[in-house]
């Protein structure tokens, strides 16, 4: 049967290609109603791969035919699009047929359309150059008055779109908003949220609409809404905590059953909107008391109502635990959760005990407890035939893990590494073994043997941080000399037993360690002499198994151990043998061992023994070739260009029409005079590295890299301050060649004499799993202080913590768990930051809660849900009022405030500075900033208050590092002494590094007070894009040649309010609120230019038509002008 | 995240191995491999009969909510075609699209409501019965085929699961 199928299909192209000429419509469309059908009985009839491949491709190239057929009906054009998708969807090429989708999608009726649609999402992606020409359909379509129509344009819109052209559909989209069936505002609000997300600036300005959409009358419209807030409100939940409210109201009613029964799935009312909500409820009342509250009560309620027993409620019984542990946390209520875990990990179906060992692995940190309660679970998960099962066990065992359970936790991640073979779950596994070894490694024994596992088992692919962090903690070493050695020692020890096995092949990044650590440290054997180590060394060179780069870390080791040798023929054989090797960079290092052995004294100064972390001091600039250059220079040679700006002169050489609007004479040079500076160092830098550096410099170089990535200030500073002074004494070991697996073994045999008794070894194993956590949960519970000392701890070259123990207790923002007496303390805090923030937001509050009003007003008939999402504003506020006349101490303070200010203020006052406002305080201190806009800088300034009678000491305030900015210290930033009653002031300043609209800066100060109690205070202030915007003042004629040299530019249409709409008072706003510099005026056209510090420059060409201003913005930095014109936007619409 | 052609391939065929092999009665979800993205992406899949239903999610939905939401689009699958099989997949994969357009949306859950749906779909089909003539020819394609005993099962599964797990994909990632 199947072959006559198949003989048929075969024959079906060429009856197909002899009907067309013929001109047999009618045939013709017999046939192509069933060809799909056909292909596909064709190819399930088939039983190679070779031989589908043979009819697909026969397939396409009938279709091809057909398609570029000018009698080709739309009609057949859609038969044809879908067996096109089918042979993509079955991985073929057909490409050709692409252009004939979007064709079909422009041209059919809806039928076709629908199919032309479809074929270009499924067909091409969100950046391919085709995609334009769908965006005049789309225009159409979405004007169209048939609902079909405006549906499918909205759906392929949030399926992909070019992202340079939203401002075509956007408002169009933005009017579907009002559209009367819901389906289309539901569709709207998420094609909207599909913008938020590619392009986040350009729909920023309709985030009003978004709040009526979340009051829709319609739920389904509120729910889309709901996908738009629970990404905002993951960026920055600060901004939506007004919306709690509502929010927690929006629960209330669904869980309550308020909403038609269609919503019901499985009698559960609406469970999807209500694990949205939930998800976003624990978003904003994460660390947020004021905001917990609110949303106590709904959570008890959904917890009480998801009583069911269906999958489904088992989903919200799960969003519901998690967000109660996320949120400021309540005993009744994590009780309750607690239950419900033990509901999901003690549930025979797999699925539950999976997400019940997921919300262990979220609590456990919380609450290590009920990891004692559900141990022997979560012994019987270690061991389930599920390899998925298996992992989330091993990731919660990861987050228990301790100084006295590493052992066994590690054995058990080894055990399942080598099973595994997915690599993904090989590198993940391997970094999460590295990392605990590091932290809590017993001892220096069984550190090198885990680490040897990881690099073997880990091979090539692990994260190269994982090497490079190893190596690092060896060469720093600890605060203990003879700790050091030993370490170094047993490494070394281990390595060359590991290089003597015969036939064994470690993977490159192992060999790689094991030689840097040799070429560093064999001079601490005493034994082996460097020949030895030598020897073996060249054997592994002349290996095939090994790669170039491999090769090149042994070639360095070897030059490094040269010295120390006495004799030298192993030597001097490897340098015959690889200087002529075809591989240049062998022979280079070859060469360069050759001459530094004809001059030992020179090699010993060169690599010295032991000196890796010294920091070494390299002429970047290669100033010493300045002499080389001048004389160059003098001799008529042109001056180095960096490559970059060779390639910008030689595209605006090659503009053969100019377009230009500025087309003013262009000479590079004037340019180049502005840059050259940077550019030759720069330049100079790069192509000298490879011969000038030695061998020693390259692999310091690469310490230097790790050090970046793994800033210190990270995590180390945290734990140190915990531990300070208990770090247990490492025990002296004296290290013989230990048995590779004799500490293994040596936990293994208790184990083994109960292997009788199943049971009896599970409960052994949890006791050796679970131990230490009991004892600890209490601590935890307080603090959260991280008292387990760390068996490694690096030295510390970061400021030292005086008072490290206090510290912790006092730390008032990591105390999510907190006891009574911090809770009152923490009150005050609270209350006192919140305060002005909301003396800021009460205006926004008002006028959002009038808008709410007014437009849900005016809508047709309000549902009762609707009526109370708007109640819920002014309760809130009305909660604020209370707050703004709670008396705090800070008031008593402000006064003797602003005489200080006064004082403060004299000094930088040739600069426009902000307002001082206070950023947090407590009884003793208050701490106060305000902004300097300094011409090069953003100068912060602190000034800390002591409201206390007493002294205070050893006042430090520390910024934390950010991620966009830059901050640089100004020196006096640590004090020892703060009078009572007095004020002294700290100074950073600070750039922004990549543009964005607005930016938080965190930091802290901490102080000891005259009881030597210390304490620390956190604080954090905004920066927006605008502190670091300074007026560019440039001449017209540099302003149209740097126009020429800029590529990216962003234009854009606004509308200018009433008070505005004449050429001097835009001008007048964008200079005074932006500080843009007004560089010419021409009639209707202006010019401007600012920078973004230090020197980012940006140029505003604009054009005022009636009330409509067109904006140009063209800048050297991509993102630059669109958060200009943000902001642009802002201050043009807003006033 | 543009995705060549055949890296998209390997990923299906990768999920399809991935799932294949895995049991009923361990669970249904999958954890992120390096091929769909990291650690934040998973893998939720139900198995029905011949037919696996895949989805790729990142961290930002419930894995529960995800089953349950297949199971929301399997039901309308059934309802629309009338006792679903994987031939009316295969040879209405367009429609197939269509019915899933309707739920989940640029990566979005569009739709839970069963009837709702369904309501949609019916609302183009309308539009279908009015062009006539051409819809009936397929139907009566597939009752022929439905009567074929097909001799390679597992490649249908393969057809029916890439049917809806490509959408998907590319939509999330």
């Amino acid at each position: 049967m199947s072959d006559i199928v198949e003989k048929t299909l075969t024959a079906l192209p060429g009856l197909f290609l002899q009907n067309q000429p013929g001109g047999g419509a009618a045939a013709a469309k017999a046939s192509f109603s069933s060809r799909l059908g056909s292909l596909v009985r064709g190819i399930t009839a088939l039983t190679s791969k070779h031989e589908e491949e043979k009819l697909i491709q026969q397939e396409l190239s009938s279709l091809k035919i057909t398609v570029s057929a000018p009698t080709t009906t739309l009609k057949m054009m859609k038969e044809c699009m879908v067996r096109l998708i089918y042979c993509e969807m079955l991985g073929y090429d057909a490409s050709f047929g692409y252009i004939h989708a979007i064709k079909l999608a422009q041209q059919g009726n809806l039928l076709e359309k629908r199919v032309g649609y479809l074929a270009v999402s499924l067909f091409l992606h969100e950046n391919h150059e085709l995609l334009l020409l769908l965006v005049n359909t789309v225009v159409k379509d979405l004007q169209s008055t048939n609902l079909v129509e405006v549906s499918m344009a909205l759906t392929v819109v949030s399926q992909i779109f070019p992202r340079e052209m939203i401002p075509a559909v956007l408002p169009l989209i933005e009017d579907k908003l009002q559209h009367s069936k819901e389906i289309i505002r539901r569709k709207a609000v998420l094609a909207l949220y599909k913008f938020h997300l590619i392009a986040p600036n350009q729909v920023q300005h309709i985030h009003v609409k978004f709040r009526k959409a979340l009051c829709d009358r319609d739920v389904g419209v509120m729910a889309a809404s709901l996908h738009i807030y629970l990404r905002m409100i993951k960026e920055s939940s600060s901004g939506y905590k007004d919306l709690t409210g509502s929010f927690v109201t929006i629960l209330k009613q669904v869980v309550g059953g308020k909403l038609p029964v269609d919503f019901n799935y499985h009698s559960v009312p609406a469970p999807w909107l209500q694990i949205q909500l939930l998800r976003i409820l624990r978003l904003l009342g994460k660390d947020d008391r004021r905001t917990s509250e609110l949303m106590y009560d709904v959570l008890d309620e959904s917890l009480r109502r998801a009583e069911l027993n269906h999958n489904v409620t088992y989903a919200i019984l799960f969003e519901c635990v998690h967000t109660i542990y996320s949120i400021y946390p309540k005993s009744e209520l994590l009780e309750k959760a607690a239950k419900c875990i033990g509901k999901f990990v003690l549930s025979p179906k797999i699925n539950l005990k999976y997400l019940g060992l997921k919300a262990l692995t979220y609590v456990i940190q919380q609450d290590p407890s009920l990891a004692l309660q559900h141990q022997m679970t979560i012994i019987e998960c270690l061991d389930h035939p599920d390899p998925i099962i298996k992992r989330e066990t091993l990731e919660l065992l990861y987050r228990i893990t301790n100084a006295q359970n590493i052992t066994v936790i590690v054995q058990k991640m080894l055990e399942y590494l080598h099973q595994s073979k997915e690599e993904y779950i090989i590198v993940n596994l391997v970094g999460k073994i590295a990392e605990l070894a590091e932290k809590f490694a017993p001892d220096n024994a069984w550190f090198i043997q885990t680490m040897n596992a990881v690099f073997s088992v880990g091979g090539d692919v692990i994260h190269p941080d994982i090497p490079n962090n190893y190596l690092r903690l060896l060469a720093e070493g600890f605060d203990d000399e003879a700790e050091d050695r030993s370490l170094r020692l047993y490494a070394i020890q281990s390595y060359l037993t590991l290089l003597d096995v015969e036939n064994v092949f470690y993977p490159q990044r192992f060999l790689q360690v094991m030689s840097w650590v040799l070429g560093e440290y064999s001079y601490l054997l005493d034994k082996e002499t460097p020949e030895a180590v030598i020897t073996k060394l060249y054997k592994l060179l002349m290996h095939s198994s090994i790669s170039s780069e491999t090769k090149a870390w042994l070639i360095a080791a070897v030059t490094k151990l040269t010295p120390q040798a006495h004799s030298s023929n192993v030597v001097k054989r490897l340098i015959q043998e690889f200087i002529i090797s075809l591989d240049t960079c062998m022979r280079q290092h070859a060469f360069e061992l050759k001459h530094l052995h004809e001059n030992v004294e020179l090699m010993k100064s060169v690599l010295p023994v032991n000196k890796s972390c010294e920091d070494m001091v390299v002429d970047a600039s290669l100033s010493f070739l300045d002499g080389f250059v001048a004389e160059g220079l003098n001799q008529g040679v042109a001056p180095y260009k960096p490559h970059h700006q060779r390639q910008e002169e030689k595209l605006s050489q090659e503009k053969v029409l100019n377009f230009e609007p500025y087309g003013l004479s262009f000479s590079a040079s004037g340019f180049t005079g502005r840059q050259s500076p940077a550019g030759i160092s720069v330049g100079s830098d790069v192509s000298g590295n490879s011969a000038e550096t030695g061998l020693k410099e390259t692999n310091s170089l690469k310490l230097e890299g790790i050090k970046k990535l793994w800033g210190k200030e990270g995590y180390l500073p945290k734990k140190e301050s915990a531990t300070g002074d208990e770090a247990q004494p490492i025990p002296q070991k004296s290290v013989i060649m230990e048995n590779v697996n004799q500490t293994v073994t040596k936990k293994d045999q208790p184990q083994a004499h109960t292997q009788s008794r199943e049971e009896k070894e599970k409960h052994l194993l949890a006791s050796s799993l679970f131990v230490g956590l009991g004892s600890e949960s209490t601590i935890n519970l307080l603090g959260k202080a991280d008292t387990v000392s760390h068996k490694f701890r690096r030295k510390s070259k970061t400021k030292e913590i005086n008072s490290g123990e206090t510290t912790s207790t006092h730390n008032m923002t990591c105390s999510s768990f907190s006891s009574l007496s911090n809770a009152a303390y923490e009150e005050d805090y609270y209350l006192d930051t919140l305060q002005d923030r909301r003396d800021k937001k009460l205006k926004q509050f008002s006028l959002n809660s009038e808008l709410l009003d007014s437009e849900s007003f005016t809508e047709l008939p309000v549902v009762e849900k609707l009526s109370n999402c708007s109640m819920s504003a002014p309760s809130l506020f009305a909660d604020n009022n209370l707050e703004i006349f709670h008396p705090s101490p800070s008031t008593a303070a402000s006064a003797a405030n602003e005489i200080s200010v006064a004082s403060l203020l004299e000094e930088p006052t040739e600069h426009m500075h902000s307002d001082l406002m206070e950023v947090c305080n407590n009884e003793t201190i208050s701490v106060s900033s305000y902004k300097i806009w300094k011409d090069d800088c953003l100068l912060l300034v602190w000034s800390v208050a002591n409201k206390s009678c007493s002294e205070l000491k050893s006042a430090n305030l520390e910024i934390a590092p950010a991620e966009n900015f830059k901050i640089t210290e100004q020196p006096e930033c640590c004090l020892p002494i703060i009078e009572a009653e007095s004020t002294k002031s700290f100074q950073h300043s600070v750039q922004m590094e990549k543009p964005f609209t607005e930016g938080t800066l965190s930091g802290f100060i901490n102080y000891q007070m005259i009881d030597s109690r210390s304490a620390q205070l956190e604080f954090s202030v905004t920066l927006s894009l605008l502190d670091f915007i300074r007026p560019l003042k440039i001449s017209t004629e540099d302003f149209g040649r740097l126009w020429l040299s800029f590529a990216n530019d962003v234009k854009q249409n606004v509308k200018m309010s009433e008070s505005q709409a004449a050429l001097p008072s835009a001008l007048k706003t964008l200079q005074q609120k932006l500080r843009l510099h007004i560089v010419d005026v021409i009639d209707n056209e202006g010019l401007l230019a600012c920078q973004l510090l230090p020197s980012m420059p940006c140029l505003l060409h604009f054009r005022v038509h009636a009330d409509v201003l067109a904006l140009w913005f063209r800048s050297s930095c991509s993102a630059l002008p669109d958060y200009v014109l943000y902001q642009c936007q802002k201050v043009m619409e807003g006033s | 995240m543009i995705m060549p052609e055949e890296i998209q391939q390997q990923i299906v065929r990768e999920t399809f191995h991935l799932v294949l092999k895995r049991d009923d009665n361990i669970c249904n979800f999958l954890e992120g491999g390096s091929l769909i993205g990291g650690s934040d992406y998973k893998l939720i899949y139900r198995h029905y009969a011949t037919l696996y239903f895949v989805f790729c999610v990142d961290s930002s939905e419930s894995e529960l909510g995800i089953l349950d939401l297949i199971q929301v689009f399997v039901e309308t699958l059934d309802k629309c075609f009338e006792n679903v099989c994987e031939l009316d997949l295969i040879f209405h994969m367009d429609k197939v699209h269509y019915i899933l357009q309707e739920v989940v949306m640029g990566g979005m859950v569009l739709e839970t409501n069963m009837n709702e749906i369904v309501a949609q779909i019916e609302a183009q089909n309308r539009l279908e019965k009015s062009e006539g003539g051409l819809s009936a020819a397929p139907a009566r394609a597939v009752s022929a085929v439905k009567n074929i005993n097909l001799p390679e099962i597992p490649r249908n599964i393969n057809i029916g699961d890439l049917n809806i797990k490509v959408p998907n994909l590319s939509q999330f990632v």
